[in-house]
């Protein structure tokens, strides 16, 4: 232990090694339960790790809509038992950051000495309910009560926040179609992602308007999707002399009042100001050591809020990032090389250990994007719930 | 208002009964709309046994100041079932000082809709019965 603190940025946390990753293609899985797709991402990490599921002690599992989407509650032992797993099994719900705070459960588990072997990720199914059901489940991550019944649906809450940063700071509907285009482009090589196609500015622009100021093209798709992460302590790694080069090395959540209409400023994100602040911290270095961020673009606008959220921007210059070519795979720090949620696909509760996996891939040079992260021995996940009243964000080195 | 819907949460199809929110949105129906004002100043909405902003649990009715002002709006085109019939429909959150409200934007073209549009504060129940909880919603006139 003392060789290691005396590195800053491989304190405490690099106790915890992503020791494999395993996804479902993103999409639409028509007829396949929640049980099979997650089965398939568990035991693809369990591969990917060569851990033996016999030596998994724990699944925490991240899960949204499930009760709405397929009648079934109390998943995580249901999903468990499908991917063969034999341990407590704990379902982690906050919207669609369930799968990220499920991942945070595992590293502090794994952190406090409980655990040497966890998976976590998580499971939704979304594409079996019509749009109109589907937009009323995903409706269920605001407040009911001074929300919903006022009209407000997830776009719509989103386009709130959007109208609001354009007045707080500028930026326009084209500096948005650039987020859309960017990620587009970064799923085409993507053989998990939802959208293996490019877009157009123009494209976007011209696409319906789903919530003013957003279109269709500013929206991540309906998806059906699991993730699974590996994690080990660097002990099992060390004993099992596995392949595991990345670590989690820092950890962060935030919180914010549930209504848009309680915050105190609708133009920023500061549940996620808190969470990045936290990994930061918690991993010992700062925005200006990322080389590659994974960040909850659910709509276009939201990436926005990350970046500055992440300190990777200040406030009311993120807008302009993907149009200036910053955030590109050719741009200082890429953002969302896995075509995010835009394009790779948002199966929500399932999210969260998806951009782990993905940033893992990115890191250890097997992505089909690494090219673009070849530089990056750190980077950060940014995975949020609802508006950003929860947020959880991680930091992912290469300390191998 | 307590008890006079009748049957369980959800009979006849309303919404789960909500006390205190139902209460809230009937008395702003009734053009007596109010906020909980807490003894440090600072103002919620009900259901609340704490405010939110600083703890305090000595919380009083004030009434909601008469108008408000738009703070962000977004036009609707595609709406959860519930306001199906209604799209395209503009949802606001307008300021009205101690609290703000989110609400739907009626009598009023939502090209007219802009940031800083003067708003006062109803409820409507766009709907025949109230079996469950109050059907009623937030709505803003222009002033």
């Amino acid at each position: 232990m003392a060789a290691r603190v005396l590195l800053p940025h491989m304190s405490r946390a690099s106790g915890v090694r992503v020791a494999g990753v395993g996804l479902t293609p993103f999409g639409a899985h028509a007829g396949r339960t929640g049980r099979d797709l997650f089965a398939e991402a568990a035991l693809a990490a369990l591969d990917d790790a060569g851990v033996a599921a016999g030596d998994v002690e724990g699944l925490d599992y991240g899960n949204f809509m499930g009760a709405l989407a397929e009648r079934q509650g109390h998943q995580a032992p249901l999903v468990a038992e499908a991917a063969g797993l034999r341990c407590p099994a704990t379902r982690y719900e906050e919207a669609c950051a369930s799968a990220g705070v499920a991942v945070r459960a595992a590293v502090q588990t794994i952190r406090a000495g409980e655990a040497d072997v966890l998976v976590a990720g998580g499971m939704e199914r979304m594409t079996n309910l019509p749009t109109p059901e589907v937009t009323e489940a995903l409706a269920v991550a605001a407040d009911e009560l001074f929300e919903v019944r006022a009209g407000v649906t997830f776009p719509g809450a989103y386009a709130l926040m959007a109208r609001a940063y354009f007045e707080a700071y500028g930026g326009s509907r084209e500096d948005l179609a650039h987020v859309a285009v960017k990620n587009h482009a970064n799923a085409l090589d993507n053989e998990y992602a939802q959208y293996q196609r490019e877009i157009t500015v123009e494209q976007a622009l011209d696409s319906p308007t789903v919530a003013s100021p957003l279109s269709l093209y500013d929206a991540c798709p309906i998806t059906d999707g699991a993730s699974a992460v590996v994690l080990v302590s660097e002990a099992y790694a060390d004993d099992n002399d596995l392949d595991a080069p990345v670590a989690v090395t820092g950890t962060g959540q935030g919180a914010d009042r549930m209504a848009l209409q309680d915050r105190a400023q609708l133009a920023r994100t500061p549940a996620a100001d808190r969470a990045a602040e936290a990994a930061y911290a918690d991993a010992g270095v700062g925005p200006a050591d990322v080389g590659v961020a994974e960040v909850h673009d659910c709509f276009t606008v939201a990436e926005v809020f990350a970046l500055e959220s992440l300190g990777l921007y200040e406030p009311g210059e993120a807008v302009g990032a993907a149009r200036r070519g910053e955030t590109t795979r050719d741009g200082a720090v890429p953002v969302n090389l896995s075509g995010g949620l835009k394009a790779k696909g948002h199966p929500v509760g399932a999210t969260g250990g998806s951009q782990i996996a993905e940033l893992t891939r990115l890191l250890r040079g097997d992505h089909p994007n690494s090219d673009a992260a070849s530089d990056a021995t750190v980077g950060v996940t940014h995975n949020a719930g609802g508006t950003v009243a929860s947020a959880v964000v991680h930091v992912l080195e290469v300390v191998e | 208002m307590s008890g006079s819907g009748g049957g369980a949460d959800g009979g006849g199809g309303g919404p789960p009964r909500a006390t205190g929110y139902d209460e809230w949105v009937e008395a702003l129906a009734a053009g007596q709309g109010f906020y909980l004002a807490c003894s440090n100043g600072h103002g919620s909405l009900p259901p609340r046994r704490v405010c939110p902003d600083c703890e305090s649990r000595d919380l009083s009715e004030e009434p909601l100041p008469e108008a408000g002002e738009v703070v962000t709006f977004s036009e609707l085109h595609v709406a959860a079932p519930a306001f199906a019939d209604e799209t395209p429909y503009v949802t606001a959150i307008a300021d009205f000082g101690p609290v703000r409200l989110t609400g739907v934007v009626r009598g009023v073209d939502a090209d007219a809709v802009d940031v800083g549009l003067a708003v006062g504060a109803t409820a409507t129940d766009p709907r025949e019965g109230t079996d469950g909880g109050s059907r009623r919603r937030v709505v803003f006139d222009p002033r």
